[in-house]
């Protein structure tokens, strides 16, 4: 029984007043559920309405809009930019999130080992996930990959010719993504107190049963993890597939659209062009992929993700 | 047979400690080398790999100190207006929040499963799709350019961001019931227990919220970048934009780094001071409990 939910029963009220005091906890929402409907429903909503319009924020003014049926979305699935885009997108995220993952789990687990200075090394590998996000280190990531930058020197150094790493379309999308791959301390502070939580015992018995370090993790550790791999998936996935910043001031969607993320892209739409219409429908093209991922990792999660209070 | 298990034992330490110092170098030497470029001349930078600067260059801070965007606003002036922003985000994103996890962590009410499957889904929601319609939205308020920046702190009043609604749930479940039952029989109404009750022992939860809510504020580009279009407003992240430009032109990179270096020196501050509660905050907002 829990603790307010039952006074009306006690004082015996029928009727409306009853009903909301009963339920008067809603109170406590309300204010998340005026929000809801005002700054996500809304916006969310309407958003579906524009992709299937021409709006444009310009031209609004001084006149409305018009229907114009999936044209937004033909655009979207048979012109050159934004499938290229897509594709961009996708293969930046297939490469960004597993490595994330791998990285994560991987220090994570030698981090797991009562060595001395771990706690030093835990928090020094926080710092980028903290100020990874922001402009400073975007600009700073500029800097280091730029042709004169400090990684060039470094090449230099070690007898290897500089690269035009920022100005080639090949290795151009992979510098924004070891940015965010950089930044794996999030993941893998979940990751470290996942493989805290799992019992020496385990390992214990698989010792004696003679499974080699290495069996061990991967029939032990890991299954036992899966609910943390599949929460840093799902909140990674959904991260890499907005990523904005990093094409947006490292290279600005160049060389040639070749880190023109979708995120950027629908910027570029929305807030050059002001062709809200598009920009809307590409955000949509954008959510249902999400939206399909995530669903596609939830039911299959039955079929790997191990929970120990399943009843 | 022991000996060279413990022998082996060594190696093994000897490799973990050898991985930990390479990824500890990737992870912090960039870091390090831009807080020493930001003493080397423009010359210096081009070519040293050394965070240590060989000749001492005090000009790249000298001009970061003074440079203004269009006369308008230098880089301290965009500090407050930064602050100006994420300070009342992150006290409104706290009270808000807490509210809304009393609301579901301690209450049964009509469609409260429905409501709470809402709330953890628009965790999903990409903020991208949602900034075309908020820009209309806001625009036909007339809210961009605001001086009271509504557009980035408005919705904080409101709990939108459910990840922290989410985190102080998932930490108030593990907060007994026994001391809300013995206060309400002791005369306390619902909202006297969410004040004397529940926030003291809610508190480490609530400064993580603070804590994440303050180092996101601090970094969040888009929205200034779309909300805020009058120099003397821009926070920051936007003026160390600026300063960057577009142009692919010859970048003065002392002074755009040193500039960078001051956008992001409060929150490497606040992150030392609270390591502990970072760490420790992440592992509650998760799906573990």
């Amino acid at each position: 029984m829990s603790s307010f939910s039952n006074n009306a029963g006690v004082y015996g009220q029928t009727g409306f007043l009853a009903f909301c005091k009963r339920n008067y906890g809603f109170m406590f929402i309300l204010l998340w559920f005026v929000g809801f409907l005002i700054f996500r429903l809304y916006p969310f909503a309407s958003s579906l309405y524009y992709s299937f319009t021409d709006f444009n924020l310009l031209r609004h003014m001084t006149s409305t809009h018009n229907a114009v049926g999936f044209d937004n979305y033909a655009f979207v699935f048979t012109d050159d930019i934004p499938l290229r885009s897509l594709g961009i997108t996708f293969m930046y995220s297939f490469v960004t999130v597993p490595l994330k993952l791998i990285v994560s789990l991987f220090v994570a687990y030698i981090l797991n080992y009562k060595l001395k200075g771990v706690n030093l090394f835990r928090t020094a590998y926080y710092i980028p996930s903290i100020l990874g996000g922001s402009i400073a280190i975007a600009v700073l990531w500029k800097a280091m990959f730029s042709n004169e930058g400090v990684i060039n020197t470094i090449m230099g150094a070690v007898g290897l010719a500089p690269y035009n790493w920022l100005g080639e379309s090949d290795t151009a999308v992979f510098i924004i993504s070891a940015l965010r791959i950089w930044q794996f301390g999030s993941a893998m502070v979940l990751f470290l107190a996942a493989l805290k939580g799992v019992s020496l015992d385990l390992y214990e018995a698989a010792t004696i049963d003679g499974a080699s370090k290495v069996r061990q993790f991967f029939s032990i550790t890991v299954p036992l993890i899966t609910p943390i791999i599949f929460y840093n998936l799902i909140t990674q996935v959904v991260q890499a597939f907005q990523e904005f910043n990093g094409p947006f001031i490292i290279t600005n969607g160049g060389p040639d659209g070749a880190t023109t993320l979708i995120a950027l892209l629908i910027y570029n739409n929305a807030f050059r062009q002001y062709d809200m219409g598009m920009a809307s429908a590409m955000a949509w093209v954008l959510f249902l992929i999400v939206a399909i991922l995530s669903i596609v990792a939830f039911v299959s999660q039955k079929k790997w993700v191990y929970y120990d209070d399943v009843k | 047979m022991v000996e060279s298990y413990k022998a082996s034992q060594k190696i093994a330490t000897v490799i973990k400690y050898i991985v930990l110092i390479i990824v500890g170098i990737i992870m912090i030497y960039p870091l390090l080398w831009m807080i020493g470029a930001t003493f080397m001349s423009n010359a210096e930078i081009y070519g040293s790999i050394s965070p240590i600067p060989m000749n001492w260059d005090f000009s790249g801070w000298a001009k970061a100190a003074t440079t203004t965007l269009g006369g308008s606003i230098n880089i301290w002036q965009a500090m407050i207006n930064t602050y100006l922003i994420v300070i009342p985000k992150v006290i409104f994103t706290i009270i808000s929040s807490t509210i809304v996890a009393y609301g579901f962590g301690r209450f049964e009410f009509v469609g409260k499963k429905v409501f709470f499957a809402i709330m953890v889904s628009t965790l999903f929601l990409p903020q991208v799709v949602m900034n075309v319609p908020q820009f209309i939205m806001y625009n036909s308020w007339g809210w961009v350019n605001s001086p009271l920046y509504l557009p980035l702190i408005a919705s904080t009043l409101f709990a939108t961001e459910s990840y922290f609604v989410f985190m102080l749930v998932q930490f108030l479940r593990s907060v007994p019931r026994e001391l809300d039952e013995a206060a309400k029989i002791d005369g306390c109404n619902a909202f006297q227990i969410l004040v004397i009750i529940i926030c003291p022992m809610l508190k480490p939860a609530m400064v993580s919220a603070g804590l994440f809510q303050f180092m996101w504020s601090s970094n969040d580009f888009l929205g200034p970048l779309l909300y805020v279009t009058s120099p003397e407003r821009y926070p920051a992240a936007i003026f160390v934009r600026s300063a960057v430009g577009d142009s692919g032109a010859t970048v003065e990179w002392n002074l755009v780094l040193a500039l960078s270096l001051i956008s992001i020196l409060p929150s490497l501050i606040v992150f030392f001071l609270a390591q502990r509660q970072f760490v420790e905050g992440i592992s509650a907002g998760s799906v573990k409990g």
